[in-house]
């Protein structure tokens, strides 16, 4: 038998390439079907956000910041706000902080509800897909609901909300919320012990603990890999100290771990939404009462020249805050985000920096595919849900 | 644990370094360390075990042009074992601005020191690894730094007429068919 010529092969994978979530390019050097080395290259999407931002009013920055990991919106300007707030050395009303949960808990099922589906898509289970947007897209009707804006609602301002919720939302999360755990059981009976899903998951992608921290990997990367980390639970704000609901943790690392992480997570959000929402009263504070900050309601606008007056102020010159630094970190759906934020006393930012989960775990991915199949690279670029907005912004 | 206490424990776990306490309104205890001492504070903060210090969560920068020093870097480190987060600032002038790398303590710095090398023009001794991050490799500047070129003021010229007559939007449009 005449003896087989190899050698080692360079495939260009991405950046147009429909799993990789965007606009990522690997550069993959194969022996056979396993991978010898793996180069990422981002930046494809980068649209200078952070640049942007310092030439904006610190309430016009909340539309630009939504639009960098653009699966989390409400958790990308929740964290800026917040940030914000704190230079602003603000108060925030109870009940603002307990709708902020709800929205930060919904949003976290919202964008594993996506990864789920694109995730099950790419390693074959299609269906999956079709019912996790069909849950998605009431989750999108909420925000709808909230602010006439199904995927970017820029609901959240510095100071509050922008304004109150609408009529019958409280009716309409709790039909949600009601329905949903059915559902989750209905992906689980899809994925969990099915076995072609098993097998191409389970000891695939692994990362340890350690090097999981390392990387500076959190959320349920790291959860998977051991870690109880989270920002909730470690450096509690909003409140969520005084709410009841478990970590989800697996020490497999893998991918299969990474999944049983979320949809546990799932579980515990739609648990934390039912405690937060009991603690909402239907009609209340929305923003702190703050003349420089908040603007006044419409009809008071169109009556009141001191409410005009301050409108136009709010509108046209925005508001100042205080010389310093902040940074106030949340638990985004995928781990600790939060902006480094930098006044230097004027109406608009110095500069913003936003910690880009993504962008960490776009650098590990290496780690994790190399050795492994070239068919498994895609499970696993999927289950480290990176949203390429976050990587570039 | 208290932020003196910390401070304490760093200054004990590297004799002679120059950490110095900064004022800060959020979690993170803020100190400047000196940007000779990066390395050997930032092995001890991971190292030692009273501080723990084995998650680097950011490292960025913040152009203070045309004050001085001009450039601040910024990492935020957390402590899971202990609970702590820490902001490290290091001071860097205009004339020489480079600092010694992290990436041999914490893997993950080292797209981050790209992403700033890119963005900033802050040069890392020793990195692995250093080319630009988010910008095309032939780009020219570093477009967050504040004299960068871009921030173009002009008035408005809302009272003014439509730029373009009819003709010539007419045959912009002519133009554009043909080129298609």
């Amino acid at each position: 038998m005449p003896e087989i010529r190899t050698e080692v092969m360079t495939v260009n994978m991405g950046p147009q390439h429909p799993s990789t979530h965007g606009v990522l390019r690997l550069v993959l050097e194969l022996d056979g079907e396993t991978v010898l080395s793996a180069a990422p290259t981002i930046g494809y999407l980068h649209t200078g956000i952070e640049k942007t931002a310092e030439q904006k009013k610190w309430q016009q920055v909340i539309p630009l910041v939504e639009r960098m990991d653009y699966l989390s919106a409400q958790s990308n300007s929740m964290a800026f706000c917040m940030s914000v707030e704190k230079l602003l050395g603000l108060e925030i009303p109870e009940r603002v902080r307990w709708i902020r949960v709800l929205i930060a808990e919904l949003q976290r099922i919202n964008s594993h509800l996506v990864w789920l589906g694109t995730h099950g898509m790419e390693v074959g289970a299609v269906s999956v897909m079709l019912y996790c947007f069909r849950e998605r897209e009431l989750l999108l009707n909420l925000n709808e609901m909230l602010a006439g804006f199904r995927l970017f609602p820029s609901y959240m301002r510095v100071g509050g909300l922008r304004e109150d919720l609408p009529r019958g939302f409280h009716a309409a999360v709790r039909a949600f919320l009601d329905a949903f755990p059915a559902k989750l059981d209905e992906y689980e009976d899809l994925l969990t012990r099915n076995t072609i899903y098993l097998q191409r998951t389970q000891g695939v992608g692994v990362i340890s603990h350690a090097d999981a921290i390392a990387y500076g990997l959190v959320g349920p990367i790291a959860r998977a890999a051991g870690s109880d980390y989270d920002v909730r639970k470690y450096f509690p704000y909003l409140g969520y100290d005084q709410l009841d609901f478990a970590v989800p943790t697996r020490t497999t690392g893998d991918v299969y771990g990474r999944y049983q992480v979320r949809v546990a997570e799932m579980r515990e959000s739609v648990k934390l939404c039912r405690q937060a929402l009991e603690r909402i009263a239907p009609i209340g504070d929305y923003a702190v009462a703050d003349p420089r900050i908040t603007p006044p309601p419409k009809d008071r606008v169109y009556t009141e020249m001191e409410a005009l007056i301050q409108h136009f102020l709010i509108y046209s010159q925005g508001f100042t805050v205080p010389a310093g630094e902040a940074y106030v970190p949340v638990e985004g759906p995928r781990g600790e985000q939060g902006f480094s934020v930098v006044s230097d006393g004027t109406n608009r930012p110095w500069r913003i920096k936003s910690r880009a989960p993504s962008l960490l775990a776009c650098q590990a991915l290496e780690r994790m595919i190399v050795g492994g199949l070239i068919a498994d690279v895609i499970a696993v670029i999927g289950s480290i849900d990176v949203v390429m907005g976050d990587v570039d912004r | 644990m208290d932020a003196d206490v910390l401070i304490a424990a760093l200054q004990h776990a590297v004799p002679g370094a120059h950490v110095e306490r900064a004022s800060s309104i959020d979690l993170q205890t803020t100190v400047y360390v000196a940007k000779d001492e990066v390395e050997p504070v930032a092995r001890a903060l991971r190292d030692v075990p009273e501080l723990g210090f084995a998650l680097l969560a950011e490292l960025t920068a913040v152009d203070y042009w045309p004050k001085a020093p001009r450039y601040e870097l910024v990492y935020l480190l957390v402590s899971i074992a202990n609970r702590q987060r820490l902001r490290m600032k290091v001071q860097l002038p205009d004339d020489a601005a480079r600092v010694a790398t992290v990436t041999g303590i914490w893997p993950g710095a080292n797209w981050l020191e790209r992403e700033v090398w890119d963005l900033f023009g802050i040069a890392f001794d020793g990195h692995p690894d250093p080319r630009r991050l988010l910008m095309p490799e032939d780009w020219e500047g570093h477009p967050l730094r504040k004299d960068y070129p871009v921030q173009i003021h002009m008035t408005p010229r809302a009272s003014e007429a439509l730029q373009v007559t009819a003709e010539e939007f007419r045959a912009n449009v002519e133009r554009d068919r043909r080129l298609r």
